[in-house]
């Protein structure tokens, strides 16, 4: 068998594993989110939103809506690879795949595909409870599947690299809480940029996730506040560098070799 | 064919400690090899390299002629490895275990889930296919990495500490496995503290201690350098004053007398004298492994020659 068929086998070998556990532990993974959004719809949404009215031309509860998608597509890419690389990790369950001839490239390509997996389940899921709470216009579907795709890749691959330099449960749960949740909070979820004064427009130009909410809004409703090629662009670039420096750590076998 | 070649092999870790100074070991294809030492001596860190878990500093490792650095994946693919720690996730099935880890290794799922048929009905888990591993009990763990290392049918079969911590029971039927899975051609290595182990299984041995290979040869030609063994006799109650002349002997207690003898001096001086003094032998065995003796007065005699440098 060539070598790439085998790796190709081991792809398919490490993803359905991955959809495994997940779906497995589905209560944990899955309704949560549907749960939480909820909330943030009739909250936000029904309840604040009505009072709030337009935002960039658009009834509030459609303008936040393409933002907490992102942010519930965000949040299970990284927290999926990041507690299933680093259990691995813990158990030494790991070692299966480093004995084996899988290529460093396979590896994170089946971890980014099983948080991927996940993350397009709970995208489906709140895009679903959405429909109970606005009626949803859907501008440039292309722009909605390369932003959401290349979002989750992205934060897939940050999830593996906090797991491979995490020491202790603790090392994994800081990034999602000290860093993905202002980030996600302050990245134009429940607002407009342009809202904000110059100096804080400017200081949130430097936060990668409006890129992304942006990016995802623009899909949804052909409006945002970045343009959509800064945004594809900024995408780009960060799963560029993520890739690299998940090869790079995975590769050289930090925090898994001795 | 040589299963294994490694040449100068040399680990430093992080914070400097040498756990390998440059050792050289070669294995023949078809062999049963043990690997022996006391704890810390190199084992675990030679076996970690040649999987590939541990980086090496310095040196070669081949496996049936694929090099470790520049044919990885070639390899790998001939090794089996069973970790002296389970490592596999406990929340997993059986099943599900062995054929994911035959999919690491491009064995399409099919055909892993009727090779986990065949290994796991000769381990005795095929019963347990459905369920988690945490649900499992050591022995059964211990052939589950058994079966997990065979799925991908490898040509060598590497166990660090295979039956530690396993009763006698099991622990035979384990040899007999590994005994039969060598006679049909896969070369097996393995490291062990039971020194009886490695004597009933094994026809090559490598000895290492603190990073060092003291001996490299067949257990044959390691057990005709012992020259003196000790033996035990029960001995029927109320003799306890009898005396071997030319012997070392001493009374253990009313009824055990221990008799070291030179090997080419014989038992038959030993038997006559007790006969000649009414002392009835009820049984008689060895006092220790002699793989064990010889065991500890070469990693002594190591360590005296270390000294002396």
């Amino acid at each position: 068998m060539s070598h790439s068929a085998s790796n190709f086998i081991a792809l398919k070998t490490i993803w359905i594993k991955e959809c495994t556990r997940f779906l497995r532990i589905w209560v944990q993974t899955l309704v949560p989110p549907a749960i939480t959004m909820t909330l943030y719809f009739v909250i936000f949404g029904s309840i604040v939103g009505e009072r709030i009215g337009e935002m960039s031309g658009v009834g509030y509860m459609e303008f936040i809506v393409p933002g907490l998608i992102m942010m519930s597509v965000i949040t299970n890419s990284y927290s999926n690879v990041a507690s299933s690389f680093f259990s691995a990790k813990f158990q030494r369950n790991i070692e299966e795949m480093l004995v084996s001839p899988v290529p460093t490239s396979v590896i994170i390509a089946g971890y980014v595909g099983g948080g991927m997996a996940r993350a397009m389940i709970v995208a489906v899921i709140v895009t679903c409870v959405s429909f109970l709470f606005a009626d949803i216009q859907i501008a440039h579907v292309g722009y909605v599947v390369l932003t959401v795709v290349l979002t989750s890749t992205l934060f897939c691959l940050g999830g593996l690299i906090n797991a491979v330099y995490g020491k202790t449960f603790d090392d994994i749960s800081i990034v999602p809480t000290f860093v993905l949740t202002p980030l996600t909070y302050l990245g134009g979820v429940f607002y407009s940029v342009s809202l904000l004064p110059e100096f804080w427009q400017k200081v949130s130009m430097a936060n990668p996730v409006l890129y992304m909410v942006n990016g995802f809004r623009y899909g949804f409703l052909g409006q945002s506040d970045v343009g959509i090629g800064i945004a594809i662009a900024v995408l780009v670039g960060f799963n560029v560098l993520f890739f690299a420096m998940a090869y790079y750590i995975l590769d050289k076998g930090i925090g898994i070799r001795s | 064919m040589k299963a294994l070649e490694i040449k100068g092999l040399r680990k430093v870790y992080r914070g400097g400690f040498e756990a390998l100074k440059g050792i050289d070991l070669s294995v023949e294809e078809g062999d049963f090899y043990a690997l022996l030492g006391p704890n810390g001596a190199g084992k675990s860190t030679t076996i970690g390299i040649i999987s590939s878990l541990v980086n090496k500093t310095a040196g070669t490792v081949s496996v049936f002629g694929y090099d470790l650095d520049t044919q990885l994946a070639d390899l790998k693919r001939q090794i089996g490895l069973v970790p002296q720690e389970f490592n596999f996730n406990q929340f997993e099935t059986v099943q599900q275990i062995v054929v994911n880890q035959a999919g690491y290794y491009g064995v399409p799922r099919q055909l892993a889930k009727e090779r986990s048929e065949k290994y796991l009905k000769q381990l005795g888990l095929w019963d347990k296919r459905n369920e988690p591993a945490r649900s499992l009990s050591g022995g059964m763990k211990r052939r589950l990495m058994i079966a997990r290392a065979l799925l991908h049918e490898p040509k060598l079969l590497i166990l660090d500490e295979p039956t530690a911590g396993v009763d006698i029971e099991l622990r035979r039927s384990m040899w007999d496995y590994l005994t039969k899975i060598n006679e049909q051609g896969i070369t097996i290595i393995l490291t062990t503290h039971y020194l009886e182990e490695a004597e009933m299984l094994c026809r090559n041995i490598g000895i290492i201690d603190a990073g060092q290979i003291v001996e490299d040869t067949s257990i044959k030609r390691l057990l005709a350098t012992l020259s003196r063994e000790t033996f035990i006799l029960d001995i029927e109650p109320g003799h306890n004053g009898a005396t071997i002349d030319g012997f070392n002997h001493r009374w253990t207690d009313d009824h055990t007398i221990e008799v070291e003898v030179d090997k080419d001096a014989g038992l038959n001086r030993v038997f006559e004298q007790l006969s000649e003094q009414q002392v009835k032998v009820l049984s008689m065995r060895n006092k220790a492994n002699r793989l064990e003796e010889l065991f500890v007065s070469m990693v002594e005699q190591g360590r005296q020659k270390e000294a002396a440098q």
